[in-house]
């Protein structure tokens, strides 16, 4: 036991944490904590709005697979970090926010919890919703226990986001502290073993099967289990469609994948699916976006269905096979099982009619085009950036067009915001993304619209050197409700238009990057590599039609295999 | 309602401050119905023990208590099977009976109910009622002839018959 002030005990219980880094913004409330900093390893990234902060530290944990930590002030401090709270917690991210909060007593009795005190706000009522779960500390020797509770439960079973609120009396409370290990929860033991039996049953299913897919989603990147499951795909000859969320879990340019399925999926995926005779879905909650009409989704196939989470299980489908299991340790099981299991040599009917329709609904782009369509220019993105390059997305067609034409090839280099569609999040957590990988490029592929919520962000890139390269579809309006508006309300334009306005190019100079406009697909080449070369935060803008649509696409309500519009 | 009945589910919570937010919260957000909710102590001090009644079918009963489990808080969620529980409920009923000749009818059915009478004034008599709550509505449904003036229903408690008990095991 040492005697010591909450403010230094927070800041030794995140060092036992080996947390690196925290994106924040101080205030009032955080005074006593924000006092510890120079003093401490840990470095502090001052972002300039909360939202950016909560972003970075979800883009810092789904690039590293450590948990990711932001701060907030009291407030409307924390307040602002509820957009990136939901974010993390709808795509199931390890984040840990801190948040001041007003004393819970004091000798100002007008200014504490309850009172409705300059800057309080019930975070912990606002984030019930939002959070795997939350605390509210009393008194500074709760301290080391709490915090270690915390990053536990967010960083295990499912991850997810966990708010620590912190009364600024109990950061300067001086208290014996005692920092110990272990940790005993007793509302919380999440499974990961899968049960023998269920495998046993999956095995043979998938044994017998005459036309097996694979469906990857984001469990299988947030276990770790793409070696797993791309050994378990060449012993099936399964070929594999990813989530969204599962993007980058399967090397997409390998024989068996099949991309993404969903609303703006891979036709040959959505195809495919439809095509299953028995269907194995890891780490995925098939969410709307990706199944499209229920209905239809997959009605005769036999489902087996591996998730951490039981209340995903049967929640969205029913399924056949339930394994309630960590990925990685339910696929090597299956493999075990499988490879005593299988006798056959191969499938080859099934094998010959995924290559036929690979060919059929993804053939190959005829010559580089040099128009300056999204296609082509992702197509060429691709081949300018290494393999371990990664790559943020925002929200809307820039999205889309990510999905469909940039090719994942590993785990952890395609980060968006899936669950929540966050205009706003790619550019924030590509910063995130870059200070966990400083030696590998980062790139966020932007929308005008997106990239606006939250581009203030390029101080914290510029002025803490955290150089990362953004690339903006800039067709000036709000690209994927102008899509809708044209395609489900007779084109009549409502609110989409943003204008010509910034020139981004001056904008970003404002701020002390390096900007690029490019009219050609050799423009666009030039100024990725210049950037590359420069190690310099850039921004490329790159005009494009306001009417270029994203498709193929699933109609709303519409069953995933019946797309419209060519690839 | 399937086959007609309501579901009882039992859960042992960390008695501390926010847990019943937390809950009640996670069944609004998921638009699940609680049809009444009874919290109290348990026999161990830092575990509150919470019935609740909802009405749903199966499927929906399944995703509550899988919900319910993922709440760090939720400590142990059981499903009472109806065939194997005793329930109980505690009704307080103010029956407006200013006619005398009333009054001896009402204390009949008191007493056929085995309620009790706790408070007596000119205008009203207070009964204390027990039991299911299906007795507890049958007595309701008699109470109506003379005018209900005001009725408070604890909801519904329960715990499994026998050696049976959702404990957790420390």
């Amino acid at each position: 036991m040492t005697k010591m002030s909450g403010a230094k005990a927070l800041i030794k219980s995140l060092e036992r944490q080996n947390v690196e880094v925290i994106f924040g913004i101080l205030g009032g409330a955080l005074l006593p904590i924000y006092d510890h900093f120079g003093k401490s390893k840990i470095r502090h990234i001052l972002c300039r709005h909360e939202q950016g902060a909560a972003h970075a530290a979800d883009g810092y944990a789904r690039a590293s697979g450590k948990a990711g930590v932001c701060m907030a002030t009291s407030g409307p401090g924390a307040t602002n970090l509820v957009t990136g709270i939901t974010n993390a917690y709808m795509d199931s991210s390890p984040v840990i926010a801190l948040t001041g909060q007003v004393p819970t007593t004091g000798a100002n009795t007008s200014y504490m919890i309850g009172r409705d005190a300059f800057q309080e706000a019930d975070i912990i009522g606002i984030t019930t919703p939002i959070t795997k779960h939350n605390f509210q500390l009393r008194e500074a020797a709760e301290i080391p226990e709490t915090v270690k509770t915390a990053f536990y439960i967010a960083t295990t079973g499912r991850p997810g986001p966990v708010l620590i609120d912190v009364p600024k009396n109990v950061q300067t409370e001086v208290a014996e502290i005692e920092f110990s290990n272990g940790i005993q929860i007793r509302g919380y033991k999440p499974t990961s073993n899968p049960h023998p039996l269920q495998i046993r049953k999956a095995a043979e299913l998938l044994a017998e099967a005459k036309s097996p897919v694979i469906l990857a989603g984001g469990g299988v990147i947030t276990s770790n289990a793409s070696r797993e499951l791309l050994q378990v795909a060449e012993l099936l000859m399964a070929p594999v469609a990813t989530t969204f969320m599962g993007k980058g879990s399967f090397p997409e340019i390998h024989p068996l994948s099949l991309g993404s399925i969903g609303m703006h999926g891979n036709p040959v995926a959505n195809k495919l699916l439809c095509e299953a005779d028995v269907l194995l879905a890891v780490g995925t909650r098939f969410s709307d976006r990706s199944t499209g009409n229920l209905d239809s989704f997959c009605s005769p196939t036999k489902k087996i269905h591996i998730d951490i989470d039981t209340a995903e299980i049967g929640k969205n489908i029913d399924v056949d096979i339930p394994i309630v299991a960590d990925a990685t340790k339910a696929l090597k099981a299956l493999r075990e099982r499988l490879t005593k299991q299988l006798k056959k040599e191969g499938n080859s009917a099934w094998t010959k009619r995924v290559k036929e329709a690979k060919e059929q609904l993804n053939p190959p782009s005829k010559g580089a085009s040099k128009d300056l369509k999204p296609k082509a220019l992702l197509q060429k993105l691709r081949k300018l950036l290494p393999e371990n390059a990664i790559v943020t997305t925002e929200v809307g067609q820039n999205q889309m067009w990510a999905a469909l034409y940039f090719n994942a090839l590993k785990p952890r280099t395609f980060i968006s915001s899936g669950g929540l569609g966050t205009m706003g999040f790619g550019f924030p957590a590509s910063i995130g993304a870059k200070v966990a990988c400083p030696d590998r490029p980062v790139v966020d592929i932007a929308g005008d619209g997106s990239f606006r919520m939250t581009e203030q962000e390029l101080a914290t890139s510029v002025m803490e050197d955290i150089p990362v390269i953004v690339i903006v579809l800039n067709n000036s309006v709000l690209g994927m409700v102008a899509q809708w508006q044209r395609m489900f309300f007779e084109g009549r334009y409502s609110a989409v238009k943003l204008g010509s306005v910034p020139d981004f190019v001056k904008l970003t100079e404002a701020y002390g990057a390096q900007g690029f406009r490019v009219g050609s697909i050799a423009e666009f080449s030039k100024a990725v590599k210049k950037a590359l070369k420069s190690n310099l935060t850039t921004v490329i803008d790159v005009p494009i039609s306001l009417e270029e649509d994203v498709v193929p696409m699933v109609p709303p309500g519409c069953g995933i295999n019946e797309q419209v519009g060519d690839y | 309602m399937e086959n007609g009945r309501t579901k009882v589910i039992a859960a042992l919570v960390e008695n501390k401050p926010g847990v019943l937010h937390s809950i009640a919260n996670m069944f609004r957000r998921r638009g699940f119905n609680i049809e009444s909710i009874t919290v109290g102590p348990t026999e161990q001090e830092d575990l509150s023990r919470m019935t609740i009644t909802v009405n749903g079918d199966e499927k929906t009963l399944e995703q509550i208590i899988k919900q319910m489990n993922k709440l760090i808080d939720v400590v142990k969620v059981s499903r009472l099977e109806p065939e194997n529980i005793v329930t109980r409920e505690l009704a307080l009923i103010k029956v407006n009976v200013p006619d005398t000749r009333h009054r001896s009818d009402v204390i009949n059915c008191v007493e056929v109910f085995r309620g009790r009478v706790v408070d007596v004034s000119p205008e009203a008599l207070t009964i204390e009622i027990t039991g299911t709550p299906d007795k507890i509505d049958a007595f309701l449904n008699l109470m109506k002839t003379y005018g209900i003036m005001e009725l408070a229903r604890t909801g519904l408690t329960a715990l499994s018959r026998g050696v049976r008990s959702i404990r957790i095991d420390e």
